[in-house]
């Protein structure tokens, strides 16, 4: 089946209002999520998932509450990693300190305290932009992370701030296997990346796209800088603060403050970069990407290279590709993986026949 | 209680009126006791020489400038401080002399992004896009399609509007401040670098705006042709003085103005 529009005429506004207008787009999510949810438990092994697929869809998430902030919003933030912190940290003591609280409760608890903090962290944002409002957000990464670290309270009194997840039980099933876990992140991912993309295309997502391209003029059309920019920060840190609680629950298992550091938050960054800044589906290509990068890497050093590169070099190749690849991005191609997705799709929907 | 005037258009009560007005920027007197209104139907023009304080004028009546003196009355009432979005509210909409358009989205999420303030719906039931949501985003959608085609730019509704040449991202600017149905209008240059052929394009919509939904409409304008054509009064400024105020031809007639602006070849 050719990817085309052609033959599918919309007879109505409310046709070419749908999610997907294009039907091979809904055809194709479909099937991404159905074999995402019956295939791949089937065939993957246990590190593809634990290792791989896990980690993928739950910086997919913090990818896609960067992507909100910065690529819809227009606010660069360096304090995603700190926001996913404050997600992982609200969960465990929401866990640990109420009697029976269910746990999706519990991440739901992380994000809104994620989206506090990010509210929060986000004032300046009212009065300065670019270089300076990411200084500013550089000042809560740095400093959400030593205040977990510093006061015993945040991790309940376990020693330096490390936390251990509690088990997690939804209605007495529990998910303690890797496939159940993923099951389980895959499920709440796809809603909230639905829900992200509904409110993109919707008048919440044209405001904040509004206040990113000129913010003058869209205060002049009615658009509240303000409340726009400060729900900006609040969805995106709690995208961020659920991811957060999912890298800790279903993930790590373990984790300490430090884990959340500003690498973390440059690596959801170069996420967005790679993937697509402003765009949904971005924000999985970069996460994907940069999931798989370090292991193709590795794989290639160790089966190909081995030998024929001097370790300085072969245990910095990462970092050299990593880098190369965000200058090829920034220059080359702004708008990421994405935006090649994107021109291959219209010439496709135009092949063979270019004019 | 509407009477005709020479263009045959019912013009009505005043509804804006600004009394002496003053704007500074520290040193610089951008505004200096200016009166003037705007009745109710009528188009209304602003000329006057580079920096005479014209978009200043503008931007003080939707609320992006905040005058250190005078009073201004809208639909008989007087005005505390505002901000643009409350101005928005009120039913002023604008559009600007250098295009203010939203570079990364397409022309129908420009336009509708107009109607902002009319979109009730938060930002959770959005994202469940469920009943109310989705209702109220095709009913606006439809209120968009009609302004597409008031416009007569159907054909690039999905185009991001960073790539349309000048005169059609001029003309989505204009959609974008009618789609949130204004009862005033400010336009500032609207025909601004263009050709004869947009131009003439854009004075039908003017007039059409005008005629079909009764918009009063504020105008600021280089090109003493179309201001001659299709205002019916003009105030002109310079140096941020008000130094005529009048029908065409009043204005075209006053000693000061010609010497101050019409003289002046620029
Ligand atoms: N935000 C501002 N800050 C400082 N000065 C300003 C500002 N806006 C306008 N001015 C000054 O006010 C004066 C009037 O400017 P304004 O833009 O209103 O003129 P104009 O009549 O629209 O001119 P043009 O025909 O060039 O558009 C100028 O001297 C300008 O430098
Ligand atoms: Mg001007």
């Amino acid at each position: 089946m050719l990817y085309r529009e052609a033959g599918q005429f919309k007879t109505s506004y409310a046709a070419d209002q749908q999610i997907f207008p294009i039907r091979q787009d809904r055809i194709a999510i479909g099937l991404i999520l159905v074999v995402a949810a019956l295939v791949v438990p089937m065939v993957a092994s246990e590190y593809w998932i634990k290792a791989i697929l896990i980690p993928f869809l739950i910086f997919s998430l913090a990818a896609l509450g960067l992507n909100i902030l910065t690529g819809y919003a227009g606010q660069l933030s360096l304090g995603s990693a700190a926001f996913m912190a404050v997600g992982a940290f609200a969960a465990y003591n929401f866990m640990g300190r109420i009697e029976g609280m269910p746990v999706l409760l519990a991440f739901v608890g992380g994000g809104l305290s994620a989206a506090a903090v990010g509210i929060l962290f986000g004032l300046p944002s009212l009065r300065i932009k670019g270089f300076y409002l990411a200084v500013a957000t550089l000042a809560a990464q740095f400093f959400i992370v030593w205040a977990l670290t510093k006061f015993g309270w945040f991790s309940m009194d376990s020693s330096s701030g490390v936390i251990t997840a509690q088990e997690i039980q939804i209605l007495g099933y529990r998910f303690d296997t890797p496939i159940s876990l993923y099951l389980l992140v895959l499920t709440i991912v796809a809603v909230m990346a639905l829900a992200a993309k509904n409110m993109v295309r919707s008048s919440v997502g044209r405001a904040w796209m509004a206040v990113r391209d000129m913010d003058v003029a869209a205060e002049v059309i009615g658009i509240r800088i303000m409340h726009t920019k400060l729900l900006a920060f609040a969805i995106s840190s709690f995208y961020c603060g659920v991811a957060g609680a999912l890298y800790a629950y279903a993930y790590l298992g373990t984790v300490e403050p430090e884990g959340f550091n500003l690498d973390l938050s440059f690596k959801i960054l170069f996420m967005i970069i790679i993937g697509g800044v402003g765009s949904i589906m971005g924000s999985f290509l970069g996460a994907a990407f940069i999931v798989l990068l370090p292991i193709f890497l590795d794989v290639l050093i160790q089966d190909f290279l081995t030998g024929l590169l001097p370790p300085s070099i072969s245990s910095n190749l990462q970092l050299m590709v990593f880098g190369g690849l965000i200058i090829f991005f920034l220059i080359v191609e702004p708008h990421g993986l994405a935006r090649l997705w994107q021109i291959g799709k219209e010439k496709l929907r135009l092949w063979p026949f270019p004019h | 209680m509407s009477e005709q005037n020479q263009n045959g258009r019912r013009v009505g009560e005043v509804i804006l009126d600004l009394q002496n007005i003053s704007l500074r920027f520290g040193g610089v007197k951008a505004l200096t006791d200016i009166s003037f209104n705007v009745k109710e139907h009528e188009i209304r023009a602003i000329i006057g020489p580079n920096g005479a304080g014209k978009s200043s004028m503008l931007n003080v009546i939707n609320g992006v400038y905040h005058p250190q003196e005078g009073r201004i009355v809208f639909h008989g009432e007087e005005r505390k401080k505002m901000e643009p979005h409350m101005a928005a509210t009120q039913g002023i909409a604008r559009t600007f002399q250098n295009i203010a358009l939203f570079k990364g989205m397409s022309v129908l999420d420009n336009i509708m992004t107009g109607r902002i303030t009319k979109m009730k719906c938060g930002f959770l039931e959005q994202a469940l896009y469920l009943g109310r949501a989705q209702k109220e985003e095709l009913a606006h959608r439809e209120k968009v399609e009609e302004v597409i085609d008031f416009l007569e730019i159907q054909h690039i509704r999905k185009t991001p509007v960073g790539r349309l040449p000048y005169g059609l991202q001029k003309r989505v600017e204009l959609g974008r401040a009618l789609a949130a149905e204004p009862s005033l209008l400010l336009l500032d240059e609207p025909m601004a670098g263009m050709n004869v052929e947009e131009k003439q394009d854009m004075c039908r919509f003017i007039l059409d705006v005008n005629d079909q939904f009764g918009t009063t409409i504020v105008l600021i304008e280089h090109d003493m042709g179309v201001v001659m054509d299709i205002s019916d009064r003009v105030v002109v400024l310079d140096y941020g003085k008000k130094i005529g105020d009048g029908t065409p031809d009043d204005v075209r007639n006053n000693q000061e103005v010609i010497s101050a602006y019409l003289g002046v070849a620029h």
